[in-house]
């Protein structure tokens, strides 16, 4: 296949058949297909799964997960009823030795990971469930490690559900960096969702990122960029992580006798990080009265039980209806939701967003300083086109500094782009792909938990420093002498390989 | 102009030479090259996000502070004599602490630890990313700088130089301390290796004889100060003194710059930092002394208290300062949280310092007071307090290519 001809396909991602390995090894991770709503009954919080033995939520419908949970409800029980006993461990073994006898405790127990995993797959299906929850949590692990993917996924539900949301997300998010020959699309998704970044251990963001990732930032990642800022703009993962749910205008309704400390009113949050951060830019020649105006617009936007998975809902009662001027356009009085669409369609549009948008692409996949020629082509496409981002990559993929000499080679890998290229380098089979993603956290980029709405840089300074490389060769180390847990490695490259200054330029 | 800083990088590496010396002998260099026996060192800390001074350092003699903020406000040290706990801690009749730092109140007492108050970065802007940008860079306003304030600050090398001289904890280097002078970032003292000596020689050889020369410069660096570490990893730690650091990465970083001081490995500089200060909604709880910023504070008080205790004498060599990029609205948002504001607090801790004050001028929190009508307005600039710490503590006296454009006013803080 010839180049040009390859990336015209990486610009229509639609036409490229998905590998089937990374469909078949995206399966188990169930969490990445379901809805928010699906995500906190399925994998609850401990809360959440008082929330249902309360009767105040449902359980799952699903008879599987429903049993599942109850097994959780009823553990959840039995240690409060031994809080007082002086060896936690002793409740555990009591259960094993009702569950089972006592050959199959000791093989259970005796030699390593791999001779136990037959002694429990002997057991009884019925009992299997009940066994993984009595067990010590050392054998527990020693399991998880040689365990299939169903048995694993119920030990990690025995661990704690929740985990496992974030967890998928890390696993997926590998996954697809390693073996997706959508190799465009998912660099974009990592680049927009870092543009658009939500942290995903504040609050309820925790089971809103799954759905936002996928139903908010991949669909549009090639679209018109003013469909994904509004698709941000109602997420809920996004009014949440920046407040905005909770931004109500002056006649808002106030909680009633509950005194001053539920009071509620604007918040500045999402209106100042639309114009810095989503589309103006911070020198996009916006002021604080803008800032303060688009909040005002912005009111209203809320969710609608946003601990339960919720979706986005317009409230005119929580509307602040006066008349704002953003960036000289007048609003008038009167007005709703639209509002806050008309903030969209003012900002999408701007030529300061054009230009912040094609900088920080170019930044990218260019050159930490992109030459300002390119800039601007890529910045007249988009006024153009209407923010046509397939069209505002392909002026890029066209240029000739996308192809200089002084562009390839320039960049330093990022933490997830050195993992997922050694992975592939050694051909690493990956069975589960958690203990890599701890790896990008050691190499400085804990994925989905950059706390700050700037998302990490796009420049390669930020990898460039001493602690970083040495994480790198110590990893390359590891990960060639198949120490790395869930990656099995056939290669002759050697670690040193790996951790080598030329591998980690891209 | 990358490459630029590369070669004044590297000319810099160049000048003193790369060690091959033995270990003990570079050990020796550095206790006794200096004319004076030990070094003078700076630690800075960086809480990003921009924490809210005006309920870190409470102005309880304002009444407009409490008018301004009927729901997250600090009660006054005097009410209710049954909640004391959940009072500010009176500091001079006017300031008070959030009761989270009550481990810090006894080093105020003894003059150990100073406040600035109502001070900042003069630039308007209410970004994170730029404002802190700025405080790093050392240069408000102005983006093109490419290095930062702490690297530029280091004083003229007499002598052989330390590969550690300047450490930044971390995954990655603080713009503070990013630029021409050799600088690292460190994670975790024991994990500063590469785990396979074989391989280390060979990753060794791979980087310094690398045609790329950002990463034969990061090479460089990063064994040099690998070999200087080998032996602070083999002694395990313990705080003296008993001193308790807190568990996270502000207790983390701190602790482990008690050990790289009492090792003598010729550190000068460290910066450390840590996040969550960005509280929009729901800054305090119920309670003053609960809820999101409570607990910050309490991790923020322990860790410099156990800091202060563990480096016992040592710290008549040590100033420590902290800054936040900017402070928050002097009102109360919707959400019983605070916006982006102006300026802030800072801390200066140390055996040389003046502490036992609380310095600066209070512009007063009444509305035509307040910046843009909404925030604390600036009267000190962060460079005065940096400034005096640079030239005074450190000795270094060249402060106009630390802060170029800028004449700092000593406060006489040191």
């Amino acid at each position: 296949m010839g180049l040009k001809k390859w990336i015209d396909l990486q610009l229509h991602p639609g036409r490229i058949p998905e590998n089937p390995v990374l469909t078949a090894k995206l399966k188990t991770l169930d969490t990445l297909a379901m809805s928010s709503t699906d995500l906190v009954r399925n994998y609850p919080t401990p809360q959440m799964v008082r929330q249902m033995v309360a009767g105040q939520v449902p359980f799952p419908s699903d008879p599987g997960r429903r049993m599942l949970i109850e097994k959780l409800v009823a553990k959840a029980e039995r240690k409060q009823g031994q809080a007082d006993q002086p060896n936690p461990d002793a409740p555990a073994a009591q259960e094993l030795s009702i569950l089972l006898t006592r050959e199959q405790i000791r093989a259970l127990r005796t030699g390593t990971p791999q001779q136990r995993l037959p002694a429990f797959q002997e057991l009884p299906a019925d009992k299997q469930d009940d066994v993984i929850g009595a067990l010590p949590a050392g054998v527990r692990q020693g399991l998880f490690q040689v365990a299939p993917p169903e048995l694993r996924r119920k030990i990690e539900m025995a661990n704690g559900p929740q985990q496992l949301v974030a967890r998928d997300l890390m696993e997926g998010k590998l996954l697809r960096a390693i073996y997706s020959d959508r190799q465009l699309d998912e660099v974009l998704a990592d680049f927009w969702f870092n543009h658009f970044n939500i942290y995903l251990d504040k609050g309820a963001d925790h089971y809103l990122v799954t759905e936002y990732e996928r139903e908010v930032i991949r669909p549009h990642v090639l679209g018109k960029f003013r469909d994904l800022l509004e698709a941000t703009a109602k997420s809920p993962a996004m009014l949440f992580y920046l407040d905005n749910w909770q931004s109500v205008g002056p006649d808002a309704p106030q909680p009633r006798g509950q005194g001053n400390k539920a009071r509620r009113g604007l918040n500045e949050n999402y209106g100042r990080e639309l114009l810095e951060l989503h589309t103006l830019g911070v020198d996009g020649g916006y002021t604080q009265k803008d800032v303060t105006e688009v909040a005002r617009c912005f009111t209203g936007w809320t969710i609608n039980q946003p601990q339960r998975g919720g979706a986005f809902q317009f409230n005119p009662r929580l509307h602040d209806k006066g008349e704002k001027v953003v960036l000289g356009t007048i609003i008038p009085a009167g007005g709703g939701m639209e509002d806050g669409e008309k903030v969209l369609d003012i900002v999408a549009r701007h030529p300061a967003t054009a230009h912040f948008i094609s900088t920080r692409l170019a930044q990218r996949f260019v050159a930490d300083d992109p030459p300002a020629a390119l800039v601007n082509r890529m910045a007249q496409t988009f006024l153009k086109t209407d923010g046509d981002l397939r069209e505002v990559m392909k002026t890029m993929l066209d240029s000739k500094e996308f192809w200089s000499v002084g562009a390839y080679r320039s960049k330093m890998k990022s933490p997830l782009e050195m993992v997922a290229s050694a992975v592939r380098a050694v051909n690493g089979d990956v069975d589960f792909a958690f203990a890599l993603a701890n790896q990008v956290a050691q190499l400085g980029q804990p994925l989905y938990r950059k706390q700050e709405p700037t998302g990490y840089s796009n420049s390669s300074q930020e990898w460039m420093n001493s602690a970083g490389l040495l994480a790198r060769m110590n990893f390359a180390l590891q990960l060639a002498n198949g120490k790395v847990p869930g990656v099995k490695v056939e290669t002759e490259e050697s670690g040193t390989t790996l951790g080598s200054p030329e591998f980690q330029k891209r | 102009m990358t490459t630029r800083r590369i070669f004044l990088r590297n000319s810099a590496l160049a000048m003193v030479g790369v060690g091959s010396a033995p270990l003990w002998l570079e050990r020796a260099l550095y206790a006794t090259d200096a004319p004076s026996p030990r070094k003078k060192i700076l630690v800075a800390i960086f809480q990003r996000g921009a924490a809210d001074g005006l309920n870190v350092v409470v102005p309880h003699g304002e009444k407009a502070y409490y008018d301004l903020r009927p729901t997250i406000s600090v009660p006054r040290p005097s009410a209710g004599s049954g909640k004391r706990e959940d009072a500010a801690i009176d500091l001079d009749g006017f300031f008070g602490f959030h009761p989270s730092l009550a481990p810090l109140k006894p080093l105020f007492d003894q003059r150990h630890l100073a406040i600035v108050d109502a001070v900042g970065s003069p630039d308007p802007t209410r970004s994170h990313f730029d404002a802190q940008d700025y405080m790093e860079s050392g240069t408000p306003g102005i983006k093109a700088t490419h290095d930062g304030w702490m690297n530029r600050a280091l004083p003229k090398p007499a002598g052989k130089v330390s590969p550690v001289r300047a450490v930044s904890l971390g995954p990655t280097l603080a713009r503070s301390m990013a630029g021409p002078n050799p600088a690292i970032a460190l994670q975790s003292i024991a994990g500063f290796q590469v785990r396979n000596p074989e391989a280390a020689k060979q990753f060794r050889d791979m980087y310094l004889g690398s045609k790329d020369p950002l990463m034969r410069a990061a090479g460089q660096e990063t064994f040099e100060a690998v070999s200087m570490l080998e032996s602070v990893q083999s002694q395990p730690y313990s705080p003296a003194a008993g001193a308790q650091y807190p568990r996270g990465r502000l207790g983390d970083s701190l602790r482990q710059i008690a050990q790289l001081i009492k090792s003598d490995v010729g550190m000068e500089m460290a910066f450390a930092d840590v996040g969550g200060w960005d509280h929009h909604v729901n800054e305090l709880g119920q309670k003053a002394s609960e809820g999101q910023l409570a607990v910050l504070l309490r991790d923020y008080g322990q860790a410099l208290s156990a800091f202060w205790q563990d480096m016992g004498d040592r710290m008549s060599d040590v100033v420590l300062v902290t800054m936040s990029e900017f402070g928050r609205t002097a009102h109360e948002n919707g959400n019983r949280g605070t916006d982006h504001g102006h300026a802030n607090c800072m801390f200066v801790m140390g055996g040389p310092v003046k502490g036992g004050k609380v310095y600066g001028r209070w512009p007063g929190l009444e509305k035509e007071q307040l910046y843009e009508g909404r925030d604390l307005a600036l009267t000190t600039d962060f460079r005065d307090v940096l400034g005096e710490l640079v030239s005074h503590h450190l000795g270094n006296p060249t402060l106009k290519s630390v802060f170029p454009g800028y004449n700092p006013k000593p406060l006489g803080l040191v």
